[in-house]
Order: C-alpha cells, then sequence, then structure tokens
C-alpha cells in the first residue's frame, strides 16, 4: 500500500530504506545528512533493527560489513568527506561480495570543502570507490520521489549482485520539503534467501564457512578480480538508464544528473520559448553509465552537447566527451563549493556557449 | 587406553603457518579447545583480523570472517547485533587491537557489546617484519626504533588491558601469559570465564602476553625468558575487572 | 599407566614441552618430519603421569595425552 506524506528528502530516504527491509545502520553525523541516522534512530528499533551511532565513518562502514555478513539488509549514509572514509570498508565489502546500500547526500569539496549541496563526488563514486577496481553501482535521483524509489529499489540491486549500491544525492534533494509516495513496507519473509552464505550458519555438510577478501592462493584473488569485472560488463549490457526529455528533435543536447537535471529542463524551455530546440539526457544510472544515448547522438542533427553539473572542474563531462567521442562539441557549465545554480544564470551561461 | 588431550574437534589435520614457539599457537591451543568444551562450533563466530593473529584461523574450522586492520571490535558489533543468537568474538594482535583500531576497540568496549575479545600482546608488528607496535616497551628494538623505544621520540606503550578496565560498560578484563604450563592453565579459566561473561550477555576482553621469536630474535625459550622477567613487569598479570552481569 | 604421542607432521621442535615436562622425560631428538624440525619425543615412558602439562602449551597441538 503506497501513501503519500509530506517529509524532508532525508528522511523519506531512511523510511524508504526500512520498507525495504533495512534493518541495520551505523553512520556518523555529518551535513547535510543528518536527518537519515537522526530518524533512523528510533524508527529501526520501531521495526525490530538495530541503529548504531558509530564513533567514526570507518567503524559505521565496518559495522555494515559485519551486519551484512548475517544478511541483514543494511544501510550507511554519509557526505563527501565523510563517504571517502568509509573507502576502506566499500573495498572489503567489494572484496567478499556482501551487500549494502550507500546514501552520498554529497557537498563542496574537496577537502571539508562546504556543508552545502553539490555534485563533486562523481568521480570517486563512478570510478574508484576503494582500492584494486571496486565499484559500486551507482544510482543518481533527479528528484526527492526518485530518491524514495531508488533507495528502495537499491537494496534488491544490492542483494542481486552482492555489492555496494550507492545513491549519489546531493543536499538538495536531501534537504527539501516535499510530497513523496512512499513504498509499501516489505515483510521480511518475502527478501531474498541468502542462507547459503551468511556467516552465522554451517554448511549443509557442518562445514565452515568464511567471509574475507583475502583469498589463498593467489589465483583465488584474481578470480575475485575477474567475477568483479564481469559483473561491470553485465551491469553495463542491463542495468544502465537514462531519462530522455524533448530529445525527439534535439539540436543542443544537455547532459546532467540529479539536482541540475532539474536545472536543465528549464534552461530547456526557455531555450525552446525561444525556438531553440534543446533536449535533455539525464542519467539515472552513473555506473553502469547510460553510454548508448550520447553514443547514438547524430552529429548531423545534433551541433553541440553542454554538461551542466555543480562541479568544477567538471567530472561527469568527460565521460560524456568519452562518449560522444568528439563527433559533437562537447563543454562544460556549472557552480560549485555549495553554490546552486540559478536556471536564470545557467541560462545566461549557455546562451553565450550556444554555437 | 583412554584419550585424554589431543587435537581438538574444530582443528584440521593440517598445521597452522605459525612460526616455531610462536604463541599465537599456544593462544590457539586454548582457543580451540574452549571452543570444544563450550560446545560452540556451529554457533561462533570469529572475527578475523589482520596481522599474523589470523593465521592460525585458516587451519580451523571455526567460521571466520576477515576484518579490515583494526575494524574487528566493529565488524563483531555489526554481527552480534544482526545476529544475537551466534556467539562473537575477535582475536587480534597489538597492532590491529591498540594502533590502528584502538579506537573501535575502546568505543566498542564502552559500548558493552556482547562480544569476547582475545588481545595477544607480542609486542611487535610480527607480520610485517618486526616494527614499533603500541605495545613496545622503553628501550625495545624494533626496526623501526633501531637502538631501542626512546620516550623522546616515541613516547610509552599503551596498557590495554587497564585502559578497557576503566570503562563501565566491560564485564571482565584479565592479562595473562603462556610461557610456561602453570600460565596456560590459568589463561585457559581466563578464556573460560570469558566465554561465560559471553553466554551471559556481557564483554570481556583478554590480553595475553605473547612473543614473536622471528623479529625478537630469540629462541622459543629466550622468549619465555623475556616476558617472565621483562614484559610482566611493564604489563602486570591479572584480573582487571570482573562485574557482576 | 600413561603415554604422550607427538605428531611428528605438525611438530616443530620448539621444546616448550621439553621445559615444562615435571618428569624431565621429554627431549628434542634427532628425527626430523617432512619441514626438516627435529622434533619432540618421549624418554622413559613408564614415568609419564598423563598430568598434559607439556600438550597444553604445545603451540602446534602436536601432543596428544593418554591415561
Amino acid at each position: 500500500m503506497s501513501e503519500i506524506q509530506f517529509m524532508k528528502g532525508n528522511e523519506a530516504i531512511a523510511e524508504a530504506a526500512v520498507r525495504a527491509g533495512c534493518r541495520f545502520f551505523a553512520g556518523y553525523p555529518i551535513t547535510p545528512q543528518n536527518e537519515i541516522p537522526e530518524y533512523l534512530s528510533s524508527r529501526l528499533f520501531e521495526v525490530g533493527g538495530t541503529f548504531i551511532q558509530g564513533e567514526s565513518e570507518v567503524a559505521s562502514i565496518n559495522m555494515v560489513y559485519g551486519a551484512s555478513s548475517t544478511g541483514t539488509r543494511c544501510m550507511t549514509s554519509s557526505s563527501g568527506c565523510g563517504i571517502v572514509l568509509k573507502t576502506e570498508g566499500f573495498g572489503y565489502l567489494t572484496g567478499a561480495n556482501l551487500p549494502c546500500v550507500v546514501i552520498d547526500m554529497s557537498r563542496g569539496g574537496p577537502g571539508l570543502g562546504s556543508i552545502l549541496p553539490a555534485q563533486q563526488d562523481y568521480f570517486y563514486a563512478t570510478k574508484a570507490i576503494s582500492n584494486g577496481g571496486a565499484r559500486a553501482f551507482v544510482l543518481a535521483p533527479g528528484n526527492m520521489q526518485e530518491a524514495v524509489d531508488m533507495t528502495y529499489e537499491a537494496f534488491d540491486i544490492a542483494d542481486k549482485y552482492r555489492c555496494v549500491v550507492l545513491l549519489l544525492c546531493d543536499g538538495v534533494i536531501g534537504n527539501m520539503m516535499g510530497g513523496v509516495t512512499l513504498p509499501r513496507m516489505r515483510e521480511l519473509s518475502e527478501l531474498p534467501d541468502k542462507s547459503d552464505w551468511v556467516i552465522t550458519k554451517r554448511n549443509g555438510d557442518g562445514s565452515m564457512r568464511m567471509i574475507t577478501s583475502c583469498y589463498v592462493p593467489i589465483k583465488l584473488v584474481e578470480d575475485q578480480n575477474i567475477h568483479m569485472a564481469e559483473m561491470y560488463e553485465a551491469w553495463k549490457k542491463t542495468e544502465s538508464r537514462y531519462e530522455a526529455y524533448r530529445m525527439e528533435d534535439a539540436e543542443v543536447v544537455f547532459a546532467a544528473y540529479g539536482t541540475s537535471a532539474g536545472i536543465a529542463r528549464e534552461v530547456i524551455k526557455a531555450l525552446r520559448a525561444d525556438g531553440i530546440k534543446a533536449g535533455l539526457l539525464r542519467p539515472q544510472t552513473l555506473f553502469p553509465f547510460p553510454e548508448a544515448p550520447y553514443r547514438a547522438l547524430d552529429p548531423e542533427k545534433v551541433k553541440q552537447v553542454i554538461c551542466l553539473e555543480m562541479s568544477i572542474p567538471g567530472q561527469m563531462v568527460e565521460d560524456i566527451r568519452a562518449y560522444v567521442d568528439d563527433r559533437i562539441p562537447v563543454s562544460h557549465w556549472g557552480r560549485s563549493g555549495g553554490i546552486l545554480m540559478k536556471p536564470e544564470e545557467a541560462l545566461a551561461a549557455v546562451r553565450t556557449m550556444l554555437i | 587406553m583412554e584419550k585424554v588431550f589431543g587435537l581438538p574437534s574444530g582443528c584440521t589435520a593440517k598445521t597452522h603457518s605459525y612460526c616455531p614457539g610462536c604463541m599465537h599457537g599456544v593462544a590457539m591451543n586454548i582457543l580451540m579447545h574452549t571452543i570444544e568444551k563450550f560446545q560452540l562450533l556451529d554457533k561462533i563466530v570469529i572475527v578475523n583480523p589482520v596481522g599474523c593473529g589470523g593465521l592460525g584461523l585458516y587451519e580451523a574450522t571455526a567460521n571466520y570472517i576477515s576484518a579490515a586492520h583494526g575494524r574487528a571490535s566493529a565488524v563483531a558489533t555489526g554481527i552480534k547485533r544482526c545476529s544475537p543468537e551466534s556467539f562473537v568474538m575477535t582475536y587480534q594482535g597489538d597492532g590491529d587491537l591498540a594502533g590502528i583500531g584502538i579506537a573501535e576497540t575502546i568505543h566498542t568496549a564502552a559500548r558493552g557489546e556482547n562480544i569476547t575479545v582475545i588481545f595477544a600482546n607480542n609486542t611487535t608488528y610480527g607480520m610485517t617484519g618486526g616494527q614499533m607496535a603500541p605495545t613496545t616497551m622503553v628501550g625495545q628494538n624494533s626496526t623501526t626504533t633501531p637502538g631501542g623505544r626512546r620516550v623522546d621520540r616515541q613516547g610509552y606503550p599503551l596498557k590495554m588491558a587497564e585502559m578497557i578496565a576503566q570503562l563501565e560498560a566491560p564485564a571482565y578484563v584479565e592479562r595473562v601469559a603462556l610461557y610456561d604450563s602453570a600460565h596456560v592453565l590459568k589463561a585457559t579459566k581466563a578464556f573460560e570465564k570469558a566465554f561465560e561473561v559471553n553466554l551471559k550477555g556481557g564483554y570481556a576482553f583478554i590480553e595475553m602476553l605473547t612473543n614473536c621469536p622471528t623479529n625478537w630474535k630469540m629462541s622459543p625459550e629466550q622468549t619465555v625468558r623475556q616476558i617472565r622477567e621483562q614484559n610482566e613487569k611493564i604489563f602486570p598479570l591479572g584480573v582487571f575487572k570482573d562485574k557482576e552481569i | 599407566m600413561a603415554k604422550i604421542e607427538v605428531e611428528k607432521e605438525r611438530c616443530k621442535g620448539c621444546g616448550y614441552c621439553v621445559m615444562n615436562c615435571p618428569k624431565h622425560i621429554l627431549r628434542i631428538g634427532s628425527v626430523t618430519n617432512s619441514s626438516g624440525y627435529a622434533i619432540a619425543e618421549q624418554v622413559e615412558a613408564e614415568k609419564c603421569t598423563a598430568c598434559k602439562l607439556c600438550a597444553v602449551i604445545c603451540p602446534d597441538m602436536a601432543i596428544s595425552v593418554y591415561r
């Protein structure tokens, strides 16, 4: 039974996680995501789960690693300089094939940066969340409702592939208030059966189990790497997602994700009012990246691609350039440090970039 | 004749890869017999650290999960909170528990998590080749304190059992030695006490004074003398906390 | 009647059993195992009391005790 509620983005994400079957959360305070742990600190106990405020980001992700090994759906959340502290745990989770969901409500950076919304974590989230080539499945919600829906689904993806699923949000999505349709509360009995691998059980023949990322002999480490590579290729083939907006006749194509995509829509509306045929390709997964629609852009029809990001230097624009592959000019505009893009400012900037 | 002592049921036919005379092996002997005595093989989850400490578990048949360096207590917390029916313990060395993982160690103890922490203090980083540990004693040689640990450069070693015992939550804290059979029997009692505390819902911490013949550059017999005459003076044995639970 | 058995391939010849035998009837002998370790052996087995002090301190869990 779904229901519409008026909530703050962070709280809506937290409630969606509970409804997806999340029963363990460990995290450390950092703005702009504090409402997630605050909400879960009481909510999880209501449903028989556990919340722990870890002594650090590092401890928190390692608690999640332990929780995941029991088969419990689990989550952590953070932002920017806090997310990177979890890097160690992301690698161990990936090496040991343990599922978990991570919310990055990203903020200005690098370093302490600012507490205000930004999209500065793209490279980190999509290219290397840890050592050893470990990558996360990265979802990029464009608004609060999508953040709720993707959080709910993230747990299924994590269990299906036994991987880290990261929601790359920005502080705007976490901190806006709005009406959202919450998904149905799942019974734990509906969730995937993990009894054949959890660390808390013995094998059917009574033999031991181990969960590790340190395999002996080392050929098994390579086997794990091959497993990862095959999984990432499978994601690219079947799991990438995007939304096309006004692309039917677009000559100016915008590339933007998350909150920036909302700004891009406003710019497109204004340009179209002036007779400029503009459209948007919005990635909803950042890894696997939806390469195909960018590769398919026809240079005979599309004059240019403009990437809007709340990031300086541009980050996603490097992927866009790779997939557009010099056939069409690609440019970038953005703000950073926690300064939001205003539609009118973006429009003015874009007008100077039109060719 | 009846066999009155032998290889515990949780061990495999293969011996572990510890150096001759390494007291990690003695600790494994105690641990596996204690697991057998409490009939916990089917419900124990051992959190396996980074460092030599974990090598013994490779040749045992208890379920184990590898933790990142120092994070064993955090991993154990996650497991126990989600699976209260499991018996959860960590086995860690000094670099792991008192160095890179001291925050996790202290906070897990402060929360009074229902786990057992077995801590092997051999005052050095064994696996990486004998560097200074957080427990290296003043004057003790290591590859990163050539000429001995100096107070003006490296300060003093950490006394973990004393530190943990200061906290409210832990139910049982003891430091033991393993250098002769009498001390091994005492240590066995400490393990059993820690397991009883665990089964009653408490947090227990056992520190063991162990050796590293290879990196101390001593024979096993010389390490026995070293612990008895030196280490035990800096790290006194005894029960530091025994709280009703 | 009591005796111990040292499992040849587990023993690494560290000598802890020798040091801790109250009857002084253990020694590191001349027999080596496949890893090249000279292993512990019992002499004067009739003096063994099955006290287990050799076995409890064995780092390699190589000693079985019979009574």
